[in-house]
């Protein structure tokens, strides 16, 4: 009974998951991905992890689809293109043999990381607590990443503009 | 909403008090074990929030037409009264139209009863959930506003982030309802309309990360009761009275304008512009849904802004606490929305590179800026008098500055515009 | 700097509302229809026919049924019928009038060249646009009945035209009837010049006095 909510989330973001990938119009496809990426934030909420789980929709589902839907919109010739082939066998066969290597890998490795009994009480993890936490212990990976985001929002700027007089003939 | 006020005065604890009396009531009636009762608990609170905000909604938009009409010279609509009711007043009403304060619910009836048109090569599940999903995710903001001492409707940590993620899954449906209109003009519109959303949703966030910073906090009840007090003894401990809150208030200001669609960004939506934008293949009640999405999504991020800068339920001077803190949560909530239709009244409209240019190369750089302002301020929290000035002349400084000269930049090789009039 | 321009704006929306308030000449709009801004004076809806007095409208009526405007109408909205027989006009000739006079209105385009047209100035543009009506083929074509109006009227809604069109018929009349005058003065001086012949009939009298009523107001 205590499952049952994990049980829903687990169906909607696997379910969308894998319609996604068996759909054939490109665009129905991206959105039932969103879909899917907001039931992961669901899981996150149902986990207890709050901020991640905000973050998830804020960065996902508010940036990431934005991203994705206007690759697939502005790289299309035609409504046409957005029609994508059945798989064929082969295909799936391709398909279906590393995402099972990578399925049992990630299985193995997430159950593996739990201890053995895990009766003591579930931390009480605040958002002030992972504050203290990125800037304390982890300030490593937290300025990495800043740097990481810095040239990556560099970079783009660079590459989006104008070009300069001297280029033109 | 939380409990626990045992020694408010009346009018704060009223409503509450009629919750629970109510919820008792039935549990007592119909034996209604735990689980019903929190969730007929919640259902209240979510319902009286409907109920309030949609008035809201429609208080808006009447106020809206009166106010541009006075602006701009004219009366708004004073003619809609109350129909097939003159019979019971007498002919009174025949005279007195009640200042056309029932214009809403005729306009309300007016989009339930058009008809529904949607086009026939459209994405049918997509054109029908977009105005949903819209306005499904501007009602989800209103969770964590405080709408009073006691009133939040969920209390959590990181409010403020739940905040923005419900807001910015709002852009997904304008991209829905774009794409599904299979009209070449109305997709165009919603990439412009993204691209528009897209720009102005970093100088927001970085306008609330300086009180984030100061309060230490992402929930937004501790915010407000962060704002209790008066500095300098006469004013009110209210962010916006500080020089980086008063930035930060601005640049919340102008993006909140921004993330609502709503002059002088109303470029996706605007008439003249590629008809309705994404709106246009919208017809009868899934417009209007469209409409009261963006006028709750304007409430929402007022709401915001007062609960940041303007010091949320807090009333300025200990001797106006009589009036309770719902009031006074709503009474600056009006003020903000009459602020908002005064600037659509006055402004015009910006040009796609014109706003993303604003944004960008000016929000964001004085947004920044801001941040450091608000961290140095925080750092010299402690000093004493005359180094107080000091501090309040430095942040003053690094604010104007910058404003100053990046704004040059902005409006950089235009004159002003001189008139030739043929001889 | 940034932002004086927008400060100056809403300075002046928020004069505009507060004189909302107090001052109504600052309005651009009215309230019709219980208020209606006044038309200018050459404003044209559709035609009328100018009758000199109110008490006999179809008794005196300016128009003689010469059919000029029937014919220079440029959609043919007009339909004339002359009457039978003659009656006799402002200035004491015998005219005659027309027994039907009808302008479909869903046809005119308010052009204006009937006006420009007719000799006698009996047909002139109301400034009436109220006219909306429920049916095309009966309301909207206005028979003679519907179409006379006094010259007082007329003073009402073009005064400027109304007293040039005045001055012009009174001076016309009095030139006729001073023709007149002179014209019997020389037949009776003649007629008393001439030796009187028993084969001769008397010459018939000629003159009518002429009658130079004012205008009625």
């Amino acid at each position: 009974m205590t499952l049952l909510p994990l049980i829903i989330i687990m169906l909607l973001t696997l379910g969308s998951a894998a319609v996604a990938m068996m759909l054939r119009n490109l665009i129905h496809s991206a959105l039932l991905l969103i879909l899917s990426w907001a039931g992961l934030a669901a899981f996150y909420l149902w986990a207890g992890a709050e901020f991640v789980a905000f973050a998830q929709v804020l960065v996902y589902v508010g940036a990431v689809s934005m991203v994705v839907l206007f690759a697939v919109l502005l790289t299309r010739r035609s409504r046409a293109d957005l029609e994508v082939p059945p798989p064929a066998l082969k295909r799936i066969f391709l398909a279906v043999f590393p995402s099972s290597l990578i399925a049992g890998l990630l299985i193995g490795a997430v159950m593996g990381a739990f201890p053995r009994d895990n009766s003591g009480p579930v931390p009480e993890l605040t958002v002030k607590d992972v504050g203290f936490l990125l800037m304390g212990p982890h300030t490593a990976s937290l300025l990495t990443v800043g740097v990481l985001l810095t040239v990556a929002l560099l970079g783009a700027i660079v590459i989006a503009s104008p070009e300069k007089p001297e280029d033109k003939p | 909403m939380s409990a626990a006020l045992g020694t408010e005065p009346f009018l704060e604890r009223a409503p509450l008090e009629l919750r629970d009396w109510f919820v008792q009531l039935l549990t007592r009636w119909f034996h209604l074990p735990e689980l019903l009762q929190w969730v007929l608990h919640n259902l209240i609170s979510i319902v009286a929030i409907l109920a309030v905000f949609g008035l809201f909604f429609a208080f808006t938009t009447i106020a809206e037409r009166k106010l541009l009409g006075r602006l701009q010279n004219r009366l708004g609509p004073n003619r809609t009264g109350l129909p097939k009711f003159s019979r019971l007043l007498g002919g009174w009403h025949f005279k007195h139209k009640l200042f056309g304060l029932t214009q809403p619910f005729a306009d309300a009836i007016k989009a339930l009863t058009k008809e529904d048109i949607v086009p026939a090569g459209a994405d049918k599940l997509l054109h029908f959930l977009a105005p949903v999903i819209v306005v499904a995710f501007s009602l989800m903001t209103f969770a964590v506003l405080p709408f009073g001492r006691h009133y939040i409707p969920v209390e959590m940590d990181a409010a403020l982030l739940y905040f923005f993620a419900a807001g910015s899954a709002t852009e997904l449906a304008i991209f829905m309802a774009g794409w599904s209109s299979r009209n070449k003009y109305s997709l165009l519109s919603a990439m412009r309309a993204l691209a528009q959303l897209i720009s102005y949703e970093l100088p927001l966030i970085l306008s609330v990360v300086p009180v984030v910073l100061i309060t230490g906090t992402l929930s937004t009840q501790q915010i407000v009761i962060a704002q209790g007090g008066l500095t300098l003894g006469f004013l009110p401990h209210w962010f916006v009275f500080t020089p980086w809150g008063f930035a930060g208030f601005i640049i919340f200001l102008v993006s909140a304008l921004a993330e609502s669609n709503r002059s002088p960004f109303d470029l996706p939506e605007a008439e003249s512009e590629l008809v309705a934008g994404h709106l246009t293949e919208y017809s009868g009640f899934k417009y209007a849904l469209f409409f009261m999405a963006e006028y709750f999504g304007l409430t929402a991020l007022s709401g915001l802004g007062i609960t940041i800068f303007l010091g949320g339920w807090q009333a300025p001077y200990g001797f106006l606490e009589f009036i309770p803190s719902y009031l006074w949560f709503m009474g600056k909530l009006v003020l903000m929305i009459m602020f908002f239709i005064w600037i659509r009244g006055t402004l015009l409209r910006l040009r796609i590179d014109q706003l993303t240019r604003l944004s960008w190369k000016f929000l964001v750089p004085l947004a920044l800026i801001n941040l450091v302002n608000a961290a140095f301020w925080s750092l010299t929290a402690d000093c004493s008098a005359p180094l107080q000035i000091a501090r309040w002349a430095a942040s003053i400084i690094v604010i104007v500055v910058p404003f100053f000269f990046m704004g040059r930049k902005l409006s950089a090789g235009f004159a002003p515009r001189t008139y030739r009039y043929a001889p | 700097m940034l932002g004086s321009g927008i400060l100056k704006g809403l300075a002046v929306t928020a004069k505009n509302f507060a004189g909302s308030y107090y001052d109504p000449k600052r309005m651009v709009t009215v309230e019709y229809p219980e208020k209606a801004t006044p038309v200018p004076e050459n404003y044209r809806s559709f035609p009328f026919l100018v009758t000199e007095n109110a008490e006999d409208p179809m008794g005196s009526l300016r128009c003689v049924a010469c059919q000029i405007c029937e014919k220079e109408c440029p959609p043919q909205c007009i339909i004339i019928e002359k009457s039978k027989d003659k009656k006799p006009d402002a200035a004491g000739k015998m005219q005659l009038y027309p027994a039907v006079f009808n302008i479909d209105t869903s046809v005119c385009m308010s052009c204006q060249i009937c006006v420009e047209v007719c000799p006698f100035d009996s047909i002139k543009m109301d400034q009436v646009f109220e006219v909306a009506a429920t049916d095309r083929f009966t309301d909207l074509l206005l028979t003679r009945e519907k179409l006379a109006k006094p010259n007082s009227y007329y003073h009402k809604i073009h005064p400027t035209e109304a007293d040039e069109v005045d001055t012009r018929l009174t001076a016309e009349r009095q030139a006729a009837a001073d023709k007149a005058k002179t014209a019997a003065a020389a037949k009776a001086a003649a007629a008393a010049a001439k030796p009187v012949s028993p084969t001769q009939p008397a010459p018939a009298p000629v003159a009518v006095a002429p009658k130079a009523t004012p205008p009625a107001a």
